[in-house]
């Protein structure tokens, strides 16, 4: 399967096309996003204050007299960052665990199984909470929390993965033709772990941006001046009776986020899967 | 032979519970530099610092550390509040009811939020009810508990002013005062475990009704009501069952997050301030406790999930 | 002999599925008659519209599937298609039952079985549970279940293959019907198993009068307890006969195909098996002409180009072919002819 196919697949499934597009723009948002702003979003105007909408601040301004706008356009700069985190991090430990695992079996999967079964037990925003508590609080700190807490489910579904293809024909043949364990985890197990891995990577970026959003309305992740769609709600919430709108522009924009990860998430896995047919 | 399977689950919980102990009894490895100076802060003075470090256990192995804290904690003591200096038990002892209420309530609203819509969905399938079911579906995993929080705060207790904002009255005090300010932070809480057993259900369900035993069911001449709520909804309510499991953790865990926006005092809350507050004892202590309920839970579960379908063997 | 009353009359059966490249006729035409008392195979490959036949007669079909006008159903007279849904499930499990292909999983794995065979009686018959149960015992002592009683209590995989088919017989029996569709009923199970769940049904034919649609591909089956035979191919009758006549003399191609692929166990042992070359035509894009002509080593022009005709033999049989095949000594006597679209 050629990335074009599985692209055009993709692209042909209406929601994900416009999920993609809409990760794609805030992506771009969140790298450009200090270049193009209309206003300092951390610039305070107290004679601004609290302003409705207007031709100057398009979505108006906080208590502060800060463009809302602006903020709301380098917060996604923090909900990004934590779903590359949520990511990676799994990626380079989650992943090659959950290999070892399925591949090796025996005591090493015994332990690994056992410290991925403790991990999930755990409610994940507990753990996030418990291991930023630990780590000090930070913006950085609830990242590598929010990678940590990802983890497990990449283990066990490279784990489950590994398992099935360790048995398929044309890995026995290949051990039997001499080729080392290395070689096959990385000539056949990866390649072919790999679609479900994307499709739950698309799916824990909407996670960790539900859990990056309520760390940081909770006071644990992004601290002020730092701008977070999760703070920037906290900050709105203390607003309530005076300006209701600020708490809309930042929950919709993560529900959106959020939405669109689901989407792609769904996409993907129809594309990906190889008994695709097309609807 | 039932109390033979009870007995094996009990064996797979007791391993369970001590490995998840565990990884939060090291969550004090991850404090940077020595964790006394840390929570204690710049300006404690030494014999504070040497008393802390006592007090934690600092200044023996991790290990004896861990098997020191866990067989006080079996004892029911998990140490004091660095910051308060109260009792960790009596503290999270104190807010369980609560917490335990607002999360049975929000479990109450997801199951039966979830049934309700997966079945009127199934029943009448491409119909406004199908798609309002698959539109809650969709949007409640992907909406932020603490914002939805808000949203029913401005319309229902700011605009209408029928509910409380904030607080929460114990069922035993006043029922109805319990009613009116659980409302709320139990519907924020549980449009996601709604949501999600609303999909699950129903794309459970759709599988159950084109199930060959349902086509011998019409052929004896049920009709739609009967095939689903005799033969489709306990075919279907096992996987969910599964489901239902997991979404009490993450109830448990979201309440750090409604407990908060709604000012309710439950251990939710108690772990968000022992965090701000850098009282590692306490959040210890309460992340024990939830961990304890999430794995008795699942405990319960499995057993249901056994009594539920006669395929399983003891 | 048998009893030559009429049961069930399907008539001109067209059942169709609209799609946006055409309508995909599945059962286009189909008539037969069902006597009371007798069993009727109906012989076809998978997608020659067998199952869609007899889920029509059960009302059974997916919503997707549409019946035209002129097609009727007629059970003792009555019209079945013309019946509202409410009418219609009064009929199901009550005049007709229907037995599945797979008893591995036609019975609801999480009810009890003596609670599955009640539900089907108190369905249609207003008694208390507690004589329903009673009736359900007399069931299962009727097709054979040892330990009856303790069976009842019994859940579906606490059972074998065959004790799940007896169990599916018992509970389309309920209601006392006077027809049964087996749907492929022996095909899942094993040799042994087969030839007591056969004689159960012909006992049924035996004892009851009860009459059966015997749906199956197996043409070992139909020798042994069919009286006549239906061969349907793309959604059209080919052939019909007493089994006995089909048997003696296949006269569509297609019959002849069919038995020439099954082995025979006496006579001369050959080396390899007839096969009837090439696949069933895709429904939306059905030949000109006959429909088997892709797959005919007969076919001429006249079958590329026009439908073959339903032809009746003073024999009783009936095909619909132009060029029948004949036995050395046998000539063609036409009785009537009808025509077929």
């Amino acid at each position: 399967m050629s990335f074009q196919t599985i692209f055009k697949r993709l692209m042909s499934e209406r929601m994900a096309f416009i999920s993609f597009f809409i990760l794609v723009f805030l992506i771009i948002m969140s790298l450009i996003g200090p270049y193009i702003v209309p206003h300092d979003p951390l610039k305070q105007d107290l004679a601004k204050v609290l302003l409705s909408p207007n031709t100057e601040y398009w979505l108006g301004t906080d208590e502060l007299g800060r463009d809302i706008f602006s903020r709301l356009i380098i917060g996604s700069q923090a909900a990004i960052e934590a779903g590359l985190f949520a990511i990676l991090i799994p990626l380079c430990i989650g992943v090659p665990m959950g290999i070892l695992s399925g591949y090796l079996g025996g005591i090493v999967d015994d332990i690994f199984m056992r410290i991925v079964d403790g991990i999930i037990a755990i409610p994940s925003i507990l753990l996030a909470l418990g291991i930023t508590g630990a780590l000090g609080i930070s913006l950085w700190n609830a990242m590598i929390a929010i990678g940590i807490v990802s983890i497990p489910q990449f283990a066990r579904l490279a784990r489950g993965q590994t398992l099935q293809i360790r048995t398929e024909p044309y890995v026995e043949a290949a051990k039997i033709s001499g080729a080392g364990a290395i070689w096959i985890m990385v000539k056949h197990i990866i390649p072919n772990i790999a679609p479900p891995v994307i499709v739950q990577a698309s799916f824990n970026l909407s996670y960790a941006i539900l859990v990056e959003a309520s760390l940081s309305f909770l006071g644990m992740g992004a601290q002020s001046p730092q701008i977070s769609w999760g703070n920037m709600i906290q900050q709105a919430y203390s607003m309530i009776n005076m300006n209701p709108w600020m708490i809309i522009y930042p929950g919709f924009a993560i529900m959106l986020t959020v939405l669109a990860g689901n989407f792609l998430g769904d996409g993907l896995r129809t594309a990906l899967d190889p008994k695709y047919k097309k609807a | 032979m039932f109390l033979k399977f009870l007995l094996r689950r009990i064996l797979y919980v007791i391993p369970m519970l001590l490995i998840t102990t565990l990884i939060v009894y090291s969550f004090i490895l991850l404090i940077p530099g020595d964790p006394a100076l840390t929570l204690l802060g710049e300006n404690a003075t030494p014999e504070k610092i040497a008393q802390l470090r006592q007090q934690l256990g600092l200044d023996q192995s991790i290990i004896s550390q861990y098997f020191d804290w866990l067989i006080n904690a079996l004892k029911g003591d998990l140490g004091r509040s660095v910051f308060t200096g109260q009792y960790v038990h009596e503290a999270v002892i104190e807010r369980l009811a609560v917490t335990f209420q607002l999360v049975v309530v929000a479990m109450i609203i997801s199951i039966f939020g979830g049934m309700f819509f997966a079945i009127t969905s199934t029943f009448f399938p491409n119909s406004w009810i199908d798609y309002v079911s698959r539109f809650f579906g969709t949007l409640g995993t992907a909406l932020p508990n603490f914002w939805l929080a808000m949203l029913l705060i401005l319309f229902f207790s700011l605009h209408l002013g029928w509910v409380p904002a904030t607080g929460f009255t114990s069922i035993t005090e006043n029922p109805f005062e319990f009613f009116k300010g659980i409302l709320l932070p139990a519907i924020s809480l549980g449009a996601v475990g709604t949501a999600q057993i609303t999909r699950h259900l129903r794309s459970s369900l759709m599988e159950v009704m084109s199930a060959d035993y349902v086509r011998t069911a019409y052929s004896k001449g049920v009709n739609r009501w009967q095939a689903i709520l005799k033969h489709g909804i306990q075919n279907a309510m096992l996987p969910v069952v599964t489901t239902i499991g997991i979404l009490f953790g993450h109830l448990l865990g979201a309440t750090v997050v409604i407990e908060t926006v709604f000012a309710i005092p439950g251990i939710g809350q108690l772990a968000v301030n022992s965090v701000l507050q850098h009282d590692f004892t306490m959040l210890q202590g309460v992340v024990l406790i939830m961990i304890v309920m999430v794995i008795l839970i699942n405990f319960i579960t499995d057993i249901v999930y056994a009594l539920l379908d006669p395929r399983i063997e003891y | 002999m048998k009893s030559t009353t009429q049961l069930l009359e399907v008539k001109n059966l067209k059942a169709f599925i609209p799609t946006t490249k055409g309508e995909i006729k599945p059962v286009n035409d189909v008539s037969f008659t069902i006597r009371k008392g007798e069993i009727m195979a109906l012989v076809g490959e998978s997608g020659s519209g067998k199952s869609v036949t007899s889920l029509s007669i059960m009302g059974l079909n997916a919503s997707a599937i549409q019946y035209k006008t002129e097609s009727s159903i007629l059970l003792n007279g009555q019209d079945l298609l013309k019946l509202k849904e409410k009418e219609m499930r009064k009929i199901r499990g009550n005049d007709i039952a229907m037995i599945f292909q797979d008893p591995m999983f036609s019975l609801n794995p999480v009810h009890q079985i003596g609670k599955q065979i009640v539900e089907s009686i108190i369905l249609h018959k207003k008694i208390k549970y507690k004589e329903a149960e009673k009736i359900a015992l007399d069931l299962l002592n009727k097709v054979g279940i040892p330990d009856a009683q303790r069976r009842l209590r019994n859940y579906p995989h606490q059972m074998s293959g065959g004790m799940r088919q007896r169990i599916m017989i018992a509970m389309a029996l309920a209601c006392n019907p006077q027809l049964l569709i087996a749907d492929e009923p022996t095909t899942a199970l094993d040799v042994t198993i087969q030839a007591q769940i056969l004689n159960i049904l012909k006992n049924l034919q035996h004892e009851f009068g009860i009459s059966i649609l015997l749906i199956t591909h197996d043409l070992g089956v139909v020798a042994e307890i069919a009286d006549r035979v239906l061969v349907m191919y793309c959604g059209e009758i080919v052939e019909e006969g007493t089994v006995k006549e089909v048997f003696k003399n296949p006269r569509h191609p297609y019959t002849k195909g069919l038995m020439d692929s099954v082995p025979e166990l006496t006579g001369p042992r050959i080396d390899e098996l007839e096969t009837i070359p090439g696949v069933v035509p895709n429904p939306l894009e059905l030949p000109s002409g006959c429909n088997f002509v892709t797959r005919c080593s007969f076919a001429t022009e006249k079958c590329r180009q026009l439908a073959p005709v339903h032809v009746k033999y003073s024999t009783g049989n009936s095909v619909s072919c132009w060029n029948p095949l004949v036995k050395e000594g046998v000539s063609l006597n036409y009785a009537t002819t009808s025509s077929v679209s």
